[in-house]
């Protein structure tokens, strides 16, 4: 058997210290130890984008990452999105323009599209699709996923 | 899908991560972005016994300019070179071509050495390292050595990068705007089916493709028949485009059959050509 490994991680501004398997995807790291079930394992296979978490405010599949590759960093889940009760905006979007239907795809959804409205605030829709290439939704067909980014940009511009 | 067990071994310099695949050898494997390594892992195509974490080596990721080049450390990620000013300015070819790696997840996580070195016979960046005529800097046992873009491909998933080396810096020249990546993709990962990269330059054109055959090459035959002339007609580019998958033993898969990919590459030269033109 390997050595565990150490690592230091912020979860949602919480601190985590475990000792892992140098083996163990950060994805299962986070549902698993964590206890943060939030993010979604798709295809394992780093196509889909339902494992898409934030590590040090960029999109990455947790599913493609080892824990201890996140070590020292601060990692973001969707469960860290709302504040005080208060939906992010872009949770909030999903919301108003039925961004998702049986929902599995959604926590990876929302994850990119905050970086993408971090690095763009105002993205045009082919800009929004481009920045979702890999996300796969097998239910909405996009077209709601795109209104409900678009949505959250407006709403974040008139404050 | 667990990857098998494995030791894992964080090095801080690039010198501490020499001594460790000196020591290790076969057993162990370097990992910077993981967007290779670890779907292999998972699929148990790859095992290593050991692996050797230089992604956060600090010194490793940067883009600056000396002399008339650009250099690039080995651990810049995609969307660092996709975003970089200074690439854009004044070598623009390589950030057009990280625009079309993969997806933004990917290209926040992959670095431009960990796909040199993959040799992947459908990633995009081998295409414009051979038509930029990049050098390549390698580190390890007995020094340092730098490796040129036309020898660096040598065959399916194999760069000529020693199992002990490690790849520090990719320079590029500063070119004009006149410069092209065109691809078509396969539509699920987005890897290249065929990828074509022109540079347009004082000293000719060249020409790099990617996706077509075992490794990526530079088209010899499109440049020949370019050379030495000085207005590029539409005529003249088709005439030399059809030259793209000339003499190459090109690839089949259930993506594309080889005579598709040969005809691939062909269009997109033609295409890459006219692009970079518009570009004058
Ligand atoms: C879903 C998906 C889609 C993708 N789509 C594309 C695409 O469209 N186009 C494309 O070009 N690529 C694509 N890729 C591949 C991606 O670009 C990888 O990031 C890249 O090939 C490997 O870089 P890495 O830093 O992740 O390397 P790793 O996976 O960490 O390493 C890859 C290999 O290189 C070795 N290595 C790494 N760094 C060094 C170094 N500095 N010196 C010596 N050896 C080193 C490792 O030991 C390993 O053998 C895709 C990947 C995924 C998962
Ligand atoms: S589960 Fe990570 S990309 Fe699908
Ligand atoms: S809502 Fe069902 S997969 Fe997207």
């Amino acid at each position: 058997m390997p050595m565990p490994f150490h690592i230091h991680v912020t979860v949602n501004k919480a601190d985590q210290h475990h000792d892992v398997e140098p083996r163990l995807l950060l994805v299962h790291y986070l549902r698993d130890v964590c206890g943060l079930t939030g993010t979604h394992v798709g295809c394992e296979t780093s196509l889909c984008g339902a494992c898409t978490v934030l590590v040090d405010g960029k999109a990455v599949k947790s599913c493609t990452m080892f824990a201890v590759q996140a070590d020292g960093s601060s990692v973001t889940t969707i469960e860290g999105l709302a504040t005080n009760g208060q939906l992010h905006a872009v949770q909030q979007g999903f919301w108003e323009c039925h961004g998702l239907q049986c929902g599995f795809c959604t926590p990876g959804m929302i994850m990119t599209s905050v970086a993408l409205l971090a690095r763009n605030a105002a993205p045009s829709r082919e800009q929004i699709a481009e920045g979702l290439r890999g996300n796969l939704c097998r239910c909405t067909g996009y077209s709601h996923i795109i209104d409900a980014v678009n949505h959250a940009a407006k709403a974040v511009a008139r404050g | 899908m667990f990857p098998a067990h494995f030791d894992y071994v964080r090095p801080a310099t690039v010198e501490e991560a020499v001594k460790l695949l000196a020591k290790h050898g076969d057993d162990a494997k370097l990992l910077t972005g993981g967007h290779s390594l670890i779907p292999a892992m998972k699929l148990r195509l790859a095992r290593p016994q050991v692996v050797v974490d230089i992604g956060r080596i600090a010194n490793l990721s940067y883009i600056r300019e000396t002399g008339g080049a650009i250099a690039i450390g080995a651990m810049t990620t995609h969307a660092d070179i996709e975003a970089s000013k200074t690439l854009r300015d004044k070598s623009p070819l390589l950030a057009e071509t990280a625009s079309h790696i993969g997806d933004a997840q990917v290209r926040n996580k992959g670095t431009i050495g960990g796909s040199l070195v993959h040799a992947d016979p459908a990633a995009d960046y081998p295409a414009s390292i051979l038509a930029l005529d990049a050098e390549i800097d390698v580190v390890g046992p007995r020094g340092k050595r730098t490796i040129k873009a036309v020898d660096f491909f040598v065959d399916l998933l194999q760069s000529a990068v020693a199992a002990d080396e490690i790849v520090t810096e990719i320079r590029v020249p500063a070119t004009a705007k006149t410069v092209a990546y065109v691809k078509t993709e396969q539509k699920a990962s987005g890897f290249a089916l065929a990828g074509a990269a022109v540079v347009i330059g004082p000293g000719g054109v060249r020409v790099g493709i990617t996706g077509v055959a075992a490794t990526a090459y530079r088209a010899a035959g499109v440049e020949k028949a370019l050379a030495g002339q000085t207005s590029l007609t539409p005529d003249l580019i088709a005439r030399a485009s059809a030259q793209a998958a000339a003499g190459v033993d090109a690839l089949g898969d259930i993506h594309a059959s080889p005579e598709f990919r040969a005809h691939l590459a062909q269009v997109n030269t033609r295409r890459a050509i006219e692009k970079a033109l518009t570009r004058a």
